[in-house]
């Protein structure tokens, strides 16, 4: 083995390497007090024109509307009709119903897998709502409100969830990577940041071909660190790709707290400067900051003006997925802690404000949405579970590797349907 | 037509039959790409249809895939094989499994060109031959032509494929064919019949292997560059051998080499890239499986060393006549 190089002895001080930590552990008391949480009507709406270099300080500040106490304020105000709100309202609140209902499914042994989106609804309902329902979103695995805003069928997610008979996707993706080209939803990857270069080689082809359409892309802000995410941004600002970036920055990429993607020195938004792209930073638990932003981007797509970059500041309630515990890496109550409230509370506050909402409604829509999920799960279960047996005809395994079968697949499909027919029967069917 | 400008023609065609089709890389826009294997498309087909981009592999076969998704046929250009690494993951993860994965919701109709193996005094990084890492995707064709009219016919069934193609250009015989002697002048193209590529349409369906000389002493599998240097060491030492040109190793043309092996009862197989774990190691077991109560001797393998590319000893490196001419002897012996 080599020997481990010596300092020379020469009279400079030691270099030291940083490793970032986190500043709250299991058993320590979370203080956000020195996020900076600016006042509603402090951050200034630019035209959708502007120049990146002139709206830096955008990508430093928070783009917010809701104040605590449920007002709209500001020049953000998107200033949306009570029924587009409350809307909005019940896509977030059957979002967090359906995952709580899919994490209980998981939890009892239905299904290998599970990740929720709770306190982050408003980052892809808010953001949805915001867009055209032909532009295509190339999601990342927590935007399972897009579906839910497009009113993709709720059974169809669940049996994609389940691996049953009705999967669309045939048992062959993890749970939760769906796949809605009907409804503008790309494939989910199993990979980060990899769908980044692909939307905007989508956004690109739309521009190309005179089509009005645009792109919309998500990651998390620990993949804003792969390769692809930067090879994105090059690509969108050469071309000048109508899409939007979203980076949801919900401060934990599994247990690695945002300091292991950079936030120690900057904010994710302003990536965006180096490359010359518009960057928005935005409050991501205020659902009409959301929208007004990513409003703004498509807008500013849609007239040629440009990618945007939004980083929607936020915090991941839950832990990352069903196979994650994060009691074991951060303190227990640091939801709780967080400075900026949770989405559904802050928009039904607002509607109530409006005098557009009350406690009764709410309960009784959360009761409805509750039931509507219920009932979904019952027919999609009668489909099959995960687990209890297997659901798809054994040689759909090896069709759509390529759109014919080469004499390699033929010949592995056949040795496998002997396979299953030795061990099951020659009448062995589907479940 | 030499290959660089058969392959030009291939997308010139298909640039003219389809308006999905487009052509992306580094240098190939204005420029015509740094083998001027995209010369003037730009100009005749316009700033969208044939463009230049960034330094950027990733985003190169990233974009495709969108691209693809949309519903265009990208043809985008990898400068040399070697830097297709970077690129990687976006076709391993991304486009070859697009379709499986979204139950033919999404496919991924790209075609990868990308010059690629030695004999130009290339160095590491400039020479290699990555094909059998392309041939373990599962979902991704790779396509290999050896002379100017299969260079034109493959690249246009590869631009038509439905599927995500890696077309691998052997840049060795761009502008000719190679003896495998690297002392002895390239004979261009022009003094060949696979010269005579016609201007338009045509295609050569992915998946048949070519019979470039019939034989009864031995089967010889080659692809790319080695078909040249195999059938010159063949002739001078006047072995009666049977060559098979694959021309597309996935899919594989299993049944003409099946037919040929048990015809001749031996089977000798030769490449340029290093040999563990490369193609030749498939075809190896593929005809011992199929073949082995026809062999009159153990199936031989003709390859690179499992060394980087050198560059100043690039001929030792290369499978060049001495190597051939032993295995030969040796096959040839029982």
């Amino acid at each position: 083995m080599p020997e481990t190089p010596q300092r020379p002895a020469r009279n400079l001080p030691p270099l030291s390497l940083h490793i970032p930590e986190p500043r709250y552990r299991p058993g320590d008391t979370p203080d956000f007090g020195d996020i900076e949480v600016p006042a509603v009507d402090a951050t200034p709406r630019p035209g959708e024109a502007t120049k990146p270099d002139a709206m830096r300080e955008l990508c430093y500040g928070l783009v917010r509307v809701l104040d605590f106490d449920g007002q709209a304020k500001g020049q953000w105000d998107p200033r949306l009709s009570p029924e587009r709100l409350r809307a909005m309202l019940r896509n977030m609140m059957l979002t967090r119903a359906f995952d709580d209902r899919m994490f209980r499914a998981q939890r009892q042994g239905k299904t290998s897998f599970y990740m929720k989106c709770t306190g982050e609804e408003a980052t892809s309902v808010a953001s949805t709502m915001a867009i055209d329902r032909t532009d295509m979103v190339f999601p990342s695995y927590r935007q399972q409100g897009i579906l839910i805003t497009r009113d993709y069928p709720l059974i169809q997610m669940m049996n994609q969830i389940y691996s049953n008979r009705g999967d669309h996707l045939l048992g062959r993706q993890l749970p939760i990577m769906y796949s809605a080209p009907e409804h503008g939803f790309f494939s989910v990857s199993g990979n980060l940041a990899t769908q980044y270069p692909q939307a905007v080689g989508w956004a690109m082809a739309s521009a190309s071909k005179g089509d009005s359409r645009i792109a919309t892309v998500w990651c998390g802000e620990g993949s804003s660190a792969e390769g692809d995410f930067h090879s994105a941004l090059t690509f969108a600002t050469v071309y000048n790709a109508p899409v939007i970036f979203n980076v949801v920055n919900n401060q934990w990429a599994i247990s690695s707290f945002s300091g292991f993607a950079g936030s120690e020195r900057t904010t994710f938004a302003a990536r965006a400067v180096g490359y010359g792209i518009a960057g928005l930073r935005v409050d991501g638990n205020d659902p009409l900051a959301v929208y007004a932003a990513t409003q703004w981007a498509a807008d500013r797509a849609r007239t040629n003006n440009g990618p945007t970059l939004i980083e929607h500041f936020t915090y991941r309630s839950e832990g990352h997925s069903t196979s994650d515990d994060p009691s074991a890496y951060r303190a227990a109550d640091e939801a709780t802690a967080w400075p900026l409230g949770d989405p559904i509370a802050r928009l039904k506050q607002h509607l109530i404000v409006l005098g557009e909402w009350d406690e009764a409604r709410h309960e009784a829509q959360a009761k409805e949405l509750d039931d509507l999920v219920k009932m979904t799960q019952k027919q999609s279960e009668k489909l099959g579970i995960l687990g209890h047996g297997m659901h798809q005809p054994f040689e759909t395994m090896f069709e759509d590797v390529f759109e014919d079968m080469p004499w390699h697949l033929k010949e592995q499909c056949a040795q496998m349907l002997a396979e299953q027919e030795a061990k099951f029967g020659p009448d062995w069917k589907p479940e | 037509m030499n290959m660089i400008e058969a392959i030009n023609s291939a997308m010139d065609v298909m640039l003219e039959r389809d308006p999905n089709t487009v052509v992306m890389g580094e240098d190939v826009g204005f420029f015509g790409g740094v083998f001027r294997a995209t010369a003037g498309l730009q100009k005749k087909h316009g700033k969208t249809r044939v463009f230049d981009t960034p330094i950027n592999e990733c985003g190169i076969i990233g974009v495709a895939v969108g691209m693809g998704a949309y519903g265009l046929r990208p043809v985008p250009e990898i400068q040399f094989a070697d830097y297709i690494y970077p690129g990687l993951d976006q076709l391993v993860s991304e486009a070859a499994r697009l379709r499986y994965r979204s139950a033919n919701d999404f496919i991924c109709p790209m075609t990868v060109r990308t010059p690629f193996g030695g004999g130009i005094f290339g160095g590491q990084t400039h020479s290699q031959s990555p094909e059998s890492i392309m041939t373990h995707i599962c979902g991704v064709k790779t396509v290999i032509p050896s002379n100017p009219y299969d260079a034109k016919g493959l690249l246009v069934a590869a631009i038509e494929d439905n599927d995500p193609v890696v077309f691998l250009e052997p840049k060795r015989i761009y502008n000719g064919p190679f003896s495998g002697y690297y002392d002895r002048p390239v004979e261009p193209w022009s003094k060949h019949d696979a010269s005579a590529v016609p201007e338009g349409y045509y295609r050569i369906d992915l998946g048949k292997a070519a019979t470039v000389r019939e034989g009864e002493a031995l089967t010889i599998l080659a692809y790319g560059t080695m078909v040249h240097v195999t059938k010159t060491i063949v002739e001078e030492m006047g072995i009666d051998a049977e060559i098979l040109d694959l021309r597309t190793l996935l899919p594989l043309d299993i049944d003409a080499i099946e037919a040929s092996v048990k015809k001749t009862g031996r089977c000798l197989i030769i490449h340029e890239a290093t040999r563990t774990s490369g193609f030749g190691a498939e075809l190896a077991a593929l005809v011992q499986e199929r073949c082995f109560y026809h062999l009159e001797a153990p199936v031989e393998r003709v390859t690179g060393f499992d060394t980087p590319y050198p560059h100043s000893l690039e001929w030792a490196y290369f499978p060049g006549p001495v190597r051939i001419a032993t295995a030969l002897t040796k096959i040839l012996k029982d």
